[in-house]
């Protein structure tokens, strides 16, 4: 995917979140869909099971309108966080322009965390992909849980956020984060415009 | 907002709108990004459709129109698009800046701006630049786009800043303090988007901060309450800086209640806001210009090396400039290769007429082809002496081609190289070519083409009324070969201006090799002189290759491939009665496939399994070996021999029978 067609004049974002089964990709998505008016945003293609656990991936396209001669469009995943969704979270992830992880903030996912962020730097190299350029921001979700129950944005960090990306504190049950969050991998993605690495 | 800035062009807009077409036809509005063309094209089909509602009116981009424009003609209907046109009482064009370098599109426009303006239809177009800066755009209509009233829209003033954001407050129900929005006027913005952006990060700064304005009002529906601040907010949410180094631990507090939140329909038009401030930023940049060209011009098949690598440039060239000398010189191209294709239409689409950089070259190769100068081309230089094998079979020809390339022109003049197909009389005719190239330096000049593509040439030329300059060309040559005479069988024309050439040439000393797969006799409807001509110097044989050239052929066959050659695999691949040596190539082609194909080596073993051989090739071959040396062909027919003989029992039913 490119990021930007300079031949059709179009920019086409795709971002991925990614993150542990249950750290709220899908409802960010859900929140940024009840966000955006009608006429801006496509159907949101939601494979989930009886229980809400995403089964495949979610798609929610957002079109930007023209901005600058240039057809901006965004197209928002995320992948299924569980362990044996292997392989969609593969296929999902080929072509990403930026990552949004988003982390669980519970103290005793803090594991689950580590795992998948290894998951998703694997998984780039597998696809030829130096993580170190991928466009990366972490939202660390549900910190409006009881301090008791939530690990601290600091601690969070250390051991997350070794490289150092800009990171969100977010509910994204109820929003706070999650337009912030968008906006940072927007901010990063969309700088890659001048440096021109997914120019075409 | 009508300010110093904009109100030629807002009075300007106003009279089309009220008398369209009878005054101002076409207005060419240009401006800045992001000061508001694209509003006042906007308002002027407004105020025209509120006072004349009846009116026709067409707003389009410029790529709009393009794509509207080609989707008729793919349906089979621009008639209908011309028609709708046609009826238009108010055309609008935005982008027209767009057009640089659209030929087509240009000269399309220009017909439909003509045929509106004599109807007296108006047209209205909007451009980042005047019509004389729009790059690579046909001066009619450059003319035609100026030829009403072009007036430009510049950056607002400091009143019409203030004026502009308190409309924008107005319309999102936001209440500032006093002196806020004079503040941000105050700033040096170049566009009302960007001053807009500036109130949009000033009015989430206030609102991250949970200051609420004097009137207790929030102050903007709906905005985020979490962002990259180091303080808590109410929601009890540890917000995080950019850089972690920097953050401040806070203590999280619990949300009351676990509801969803009220929808904030502010955050989605402000992070739009965002989004589009970092487009432009990044939009507008030298680099994505400069790409923008280089994405058009690879599209038509043009080399822009020399703008990819102003791309790495440290600091911003001039782009316009840069790209304007690009087109120039695409322009130049496209002259002299059309000039080139006029005496010779071979040199159509030659690659030295898509750089550019080759501009120089370009003008020497149209120079030369304009003065006949140009003689063919040269013999293909992978053909070379050195990887051609000796053997019994060719030696006569083989030397024969040393004693030209010795001295070319006194010897063997000229030398006709007969064989079947397939024994390397092409390879040998360049080969001896190459090498007498290579021997003068370069100082002869050795053409070499195949009798079909002179018989090509001359009815080219004959078309083109150029048969002069075709005699010239060959002429030039110090050293011409022709491939393949026989193919000059039957064409009266070309053998009659072929013998007026090879006679200018012997009679200048130069040499001429020819090659053919039969004998000058054989060759039927030769005209005479030329078969007395052709017969006048030596006539070389090459014969199928023996034995030992086969195995020399072999091994080297088998050596480009990367295979060891064994002298058993020899035995096996030389012994088949092979007539030519691009059946050679064959067999060993098959075998390395075979052995690539079954993971094994490739070794006698594969080679009799693959062609076929018994269990004792020596056995099976021994037939064919002695029918070779008595000369008998007919076991050399792989088709009339059985290689393979039932077993005992099965021969023992068949004689039964």
């Amino acid at each position: 995917m490119s990021l930007v067609n300079y031949a059709t004049r179009e920019i086409t974002c795709k971002i991925v979140y990614y993150g542990p089964g249950r750290s709220g990709k899908t409802t960010n998505l859900h929140y940024i869909y009840g966000q955006v008016p009608g006429d801006r945003k496509g159907q949101m293609v939601s494979l989930a099971t009886q229980t809400d656990r995403t089964l495949f991936f979610d798609f929610l396209p957002i079109d930007l309108g023209t901005i600058s001669g240039f057809t901006t469009r965004f197209q928002l995943y995320t992948v299924p966080g569980q362990v044996y969704y292997q392989t969609t979270r593969k296929l999902v992830l080929q072509g990403a322009d930026g990552v949004v992880f988003v982390a669980d903030s519970q103290a005793r996912q803090l594991e689950e965390n580590i795992e998948s962020m290894q998951d998703l730097h694997a998984n780039l190299a597998e696809q030829g992909v130096d993580a170190r350029t991928m466009p990366l921001v972490i939202q660390y979700n549900k910190q409006d849980l009881p301090s008791e129950m939530v690990t601290s944005v600091v601690e969070l960090d250390e051991a997350l956020n070794f490289r150092g990306v800009p990171s969100f504190a977010a509910d994204a049950l109820h929003g706070p984060g999650v337009f912030e969050t968008l906006r940072g991998i927007s901010e990063q993605v969309l700088r890659r415009l001048s440096t021109g690495s997914q120019g075409r | 907002m009508v300010g110093a800035g904009n109100r030629l062009a807002t009075a300007a807009a106003r009279a089309v709108a009220e008398s369209p077409g009878a005054v101002y036809n076409p207005l060419f509005i240009y401006g800045g990004s992001g000061l508001g063309k694209t509003h006042l094209l906007t308002a002027t089909a407004h105020l025209l459709a509120t006072t004349d509602p009846d009116a026709e009116i067409v707003a389009l981009t410029l790529d709009e129109f393009s794509e509207q424009f080609q989707a008729a003609v793919s349906a089979g209907e621009p008639q209908a698009f011309t028609g709708r046109l046609a009826q238009t009482d108010l055309l609008l064009i935005d982008d027209i800046q767009f057009l640089t370098g659209r030929r087509e599109m240009q000269a399309e426009l220009l017909r439909h701006l003509t045929r509106m303006q004599e109807q007296g239809r108006q047209i209205v177009c909007a451009s980042d630049r005047s019509p004389a800066d729009i790059a690579d755009v046909d001066e009619r209509l450059i003319q035609q786009l100026a030829g009403g009233l072009v007036v430009d829209i510049s950056a607002p003033e400091y009143e019409a800043r203030v004026a502009v954001l308190r409309g924008a407050c107005t319309e999102r129900g936001v209440v500032v303090p006093a002196g806020a929005l004079e503040s941000i006027a105050r700033k040096s913005v170049l566009s009302v988007r960007e001053l807009l952006s500036a109130l949009n990060e000033w009015i989430a700064r206030q609102t991250l901060g949970g200051d609420r304005t004097p009137t207790g009002r929030t102050p903007m529906r709906g905005t985020a309450s979490v962002a990259r601040v180091t303080r808590a907010t109410p929601l009890g949410i540890t917000p995080v800086s950019l850089t972690p180094s920097s953050v401040t631990p806070a203590a999280s507090t619990p949300v009351p209640g676990n509801a969803p939140a009220a929808p904030r329909s502010g955050e989605f038009l402000s992070f739009l806001s965002d989004v589009a401030s970092a487009v432009q930023l990044h939009v507008e940049s030298w680099q994505v210009r400069l790409r923008e060209t280089i994405a058009y011009w690879s599209a038509q098949g043009y080399r822009t090396g020399v703008l990819e690598r102003a791309l790495s440039l440290p600091t911003d060239p001039d782009v316009p400039a840069l790209v304007s000398v690009y087109v120039e010189a695409v322009e130049h191209l496209r002259a002299l290769e059309a000039a080139a294709v006029s005496v010779d239409r071979t040199l159509a689409g030659q690659s030295i007429f898509r750089d550019p950089e080759q501009l120089e070259a370009a003008e020497d190769l149209v120079e030369r082809a304009l003065a006949g100068e140009m003689p063919p081309g040269g013999p293909t230089p992978a053909f070379t002496r050195e990887s051609f094998d000796e053997g019994a079979s060719n030696q006569l020809a083989v030397h024969a081609g040393d004693a030209v390339i010795a001295s070319p022109g006194t010897r063997y003049n000229p030398l006709f190289i007969t064989g079947g197909s397939g024994l390397g009389k092409t390879h040998l005719v360049h080969a001896i070519g190459n090498a007498i190239a290579d021997a003068s330096d370069g100082r002869l000049l050795v053409s070499c083409v195949h009798a079909q593509v002179l018989v090509d040439e001359l009815i080219a030329a004959i078309q083109q009324g150029t048969v002069e300059r075709w005699r010239s060309r060959y002429r030039l040559a110090d050293v011409l070969i022709v491939d393949d005479v026989q193919f000059l069988a039957g064409k009266e024309r070309t053998q009659d201006e072929f013998f007026f050439v090879f006679n200018s040439l012997i009679e200048a000393g130069k040499q001429i090799i020819l090659s053919s797969d039969r004998s000058v006799s054989e060759i039927p409807e030769l005209a005479e002189r030329l078969r007395s001509r052709f017969e006048g110097g030596l006539t070389a044989v090459i014969l199928p290759p023996d034995r030992p050239l086969r195995e020399k052929l072999v091994a080297r066959f088998l050596a480009a491939l990367g295979r060891p050659s064994t002298p058993e695999l020899l035995d096996v691949v030389c012994d088949l009665p092979v007539q030519s040596v691009r059946e050679l190539i064959g067999i060993v082609n098959r075998l390395a496939a075979a052995a690539d194909a079954r993971g094994c080596p490739l070794d006698a073993a594969l080679a009799r399994a693959e062609l076929g051989f018994g269990a004792s090739s020596s056995a099976t071959m021994a037939p064919a070996a002695a029918a070779e040396a008595a000369g008998d062909r007919t076991f050399l027919d792989r088709e009339r021999v059985i290689w393979d003989w039932p077993d005992v029992g099965a021969r023992l039913i068949e004689e039964m029978r």
